[in-house]
């Protein structure tokens, strides 16, 4: 029994030892993955003879507002950013419906060809998109004649796979006599779904809009090819014509770049719990 | 329990039609594509025309190894990282928890346009801060942009950065599962953290690590955005074109969509390929 106060000392010590370790070797990895986002607002507040000096700078200047005049002038990036928010909006709307039918009448009902759908479902998380990028180019641009319309930005990105497995898992997970319960009320199978499972399900609900609103947010490949012309552009797109100009202002570009990050490191930080479940899930990527 | 088709697939129907327009649609179409000469007007049946290019195509070499060198280099160190990163964060001796997750978890939610621009900037050969810094100890500016090294190793440094977190949030969720019980009885038998890591964490978390890797794989594969912003279409002359760059090339900027169709089969055959090692690596022990 005596020995035991010294060994808690040294086994605290260990602790202690280890605790240091591990916030010295945490704390520099985590200014490195902060320093480009910092930078970012940095350069965004510089006027461009102060990002191209010789000089470190590395804390914030006073030239934003000026900055993103120079963007506006450049691309007009307001109209982008409206667009970009009128789609994402739409967007998320629409998949979170789509997507939560689907994985509820795949966790709730027993039918034809069920194994087969989540088959292909699966199947379709390890298969590249470019396979699909070309024909569904020629069909939304040429047969449908849909190029630089909302319809094309929305509609083709709806499929999402991990999104229905994501919403299936949830819905099987609740308890089924409560549904039963309604049903021998006699009623419907759809107001049982709108009024039971999805007001249940709000938590789940909300750490997938999340992740949708933020996919179309940033989505750039296809909006670049569909949606090409000015007037009709993206922010992400409207920001990225701008990259590699000659003679362009560097800092209403991280402006832009500042502008389509703040609100959502916001939305992170707010809603931190909602946007783990669902990227943890894999819910999309 | 009785069969409910015609309700389950009236849940399912828009789904469904949008899968099928979008997606089992264009699989087929775009396999029989990459068969047709799409230079010409009307397009015609020419099976070797694209598939015969593709073999004798030494761009689509360059782009091919490109993609697999930073298969190879970034997916693995990334991965490392992120089940460091996991650990760590699961570690109950970290203090200020919130504020290494947000450091880790932010890039998570940076577009790719927006990223790419910053690093581009952090990269500038004469005035990027990155340059600065290794002259501020003394070290030599390094010409980023300018030599294929450096390029490549900027646009793995890039997605890197970019997907390390999101790999980090998956893995820290697979080890939150892990019962605690387990690493009880293990320190209770003077197990050391390590052994624990070793013995413990990294096969419980195998099936999770193998999740991370393969959409990595298929994520870094289809790579296009950075070598066409970061490096400006590829460059320097090639040095960082990938496979989807090529593609887009192909297909949007020549207008060759057959040709543009048989690269992108091919990255669906590696992706298979793939999932096929993933399948056989998760599968049950008999």
């Amino acid at each position: 029994m005596s020995s035991h106060p010294p060994a808690r000392r040294s086994h605290s010590r260990a602790r202690l030892g280890r605790s240091i370790a591990l916030h010295l070797f945490l704390t520099p990895l985590a200014l490195i993955w902060l320093f480009p986002l910092w930078m970012m607002a940095v350069f965004s507040t510089m006027p461009d003879n102060g990002i191209f000096s010789p000089g470190i700078e590395m804390l914030p200047h006073g030239n934003f507002l000026a900055n993103f005049n120079n963007l506006q002038r450049d691309t007009n990036f307001v109209g982008a950013i409206g667009i970009s928010v009128s789609v994402a909006v739409t967007y998320t709307f629409l998949s979170v419906l789509l997507t939560s039918m689907a994985g509820w009448a795949l966790a709730r009902y027993q039918f034809f060809g069920k194994g087969m759908v989540v088959a292909i479902i699966l199947g379709t998380i390890t298969l590249p998109y470019a396979v699909v990028l070309i024909p569904q180019f020629i069909m939304v641009a040429r047969d449908f004649k849909l190029a630089n319309t909302w319809v094309a930005l929305i509609v083709p990105p709806l499929f999402n796979s991990l999104g229905v497995l994501f919403m299936r898992q949830s819905f099987s997970m609740m308890p089924g006599d409560l549904f039963d319960a309604a049903r021998v009320e006699g009623v419907k199978e759809w107001r049982i779904f709108l009024f039971v499972a999805l007001p249940l399900a709000r938590p789940m609900l909300a750490a997938l809009a999340i992740i949708l609103f933020l996919a179309s947010w940033n989505n750039y490949l296809w909006p670049l090819l569909i949606n090409s012309r000015p007037g009709s552009m993206t922010a992400p797109v409207a920001l990225g014509t701008l990259i590699g100009l000659t003679k362009v202002s560097w800092g209403g570009i991280m402006a832009g770049a500042v502008l389509l990050t703040a609100p959502m490191l916001v939305v992170f930080v707010l809603l931190q719990r909602h946007f783990v479940a669902g990227i943890a899930a894999g819910a999309i990527k | 329990m009785r069969h409910q088709n015609a309700t389950a697939y009236r849940f399912l129907a828009p789904y469904l039609l949008i899968f099928a327009i979008f997606w089992v649609w264009p699989i087929i179409d775009s396999f029989m594509i990459s068969f047709q000469a799409t230079r010409t007007v009307p397009w015609r049946f020419a099976p070797g025309f694209n598939w015969g290019r593709l073999i004798g195509d030494p761009a689509f070499f360059n782009a091919l190894k490109n993609t697999l060198l930073i298969l190879v280099i970034q997916v693995p160190v990334m991965i490392s990282l992120a089940i460091v990163m996991a650990v760590l964060l699961n570690s109950p001796l970290l203090k200020a928890r919130g504020l290494f997750r947000f450091a880790f978890f932010a890039p998570v939610v940076v577009g790719e346009v927006a990223y790419s621009a910053v690093f581009r900037l952090m990269f500038n050969l004469n005035f990027g801060i990155i340059n600065k810094l290794l002259n501020s100890v003394g070290l030599p500016s390094v010409d980023w942009f300018s030599n294929v090294t450096p390029a490549m190793a900027v646009i793995m440094i890039a997605v890197t950065w970019r997907w390390a977190g999101y790999n980090a949030i998956i893995l820290l969720a697979g080890l939150q599962s892990i019962p605690e019980d387990v690493y009880e009885a293990a320190t209770l038998d003077r197990v050391s953290k390590l052994k624990q890591f070793f013995y413990i964490t990294l096969p419980l978390l195998k099936p999770i690590i193998l999740f991370c890797a393969v959409l990595s794989i298929i994520g870094t594969m289809q790579l296009f955005t950075e070598p066409f912003l970061i490096t400006e279409r590829g460059g320097p002359g090639g040095g960082t074109e990938t496979l989807g760059l090529l593609l887009y090339r192909q297909g949007f900027r020549s207008l060759n969509f057959g040709y543009a169709s048989a690269i992108a089969y091919t990255m669906a055959g590696l992706a298979i390929a793939i999932s096929l090692v993933q399948i056989w690596l998760t599968r049950e022990p008999k």
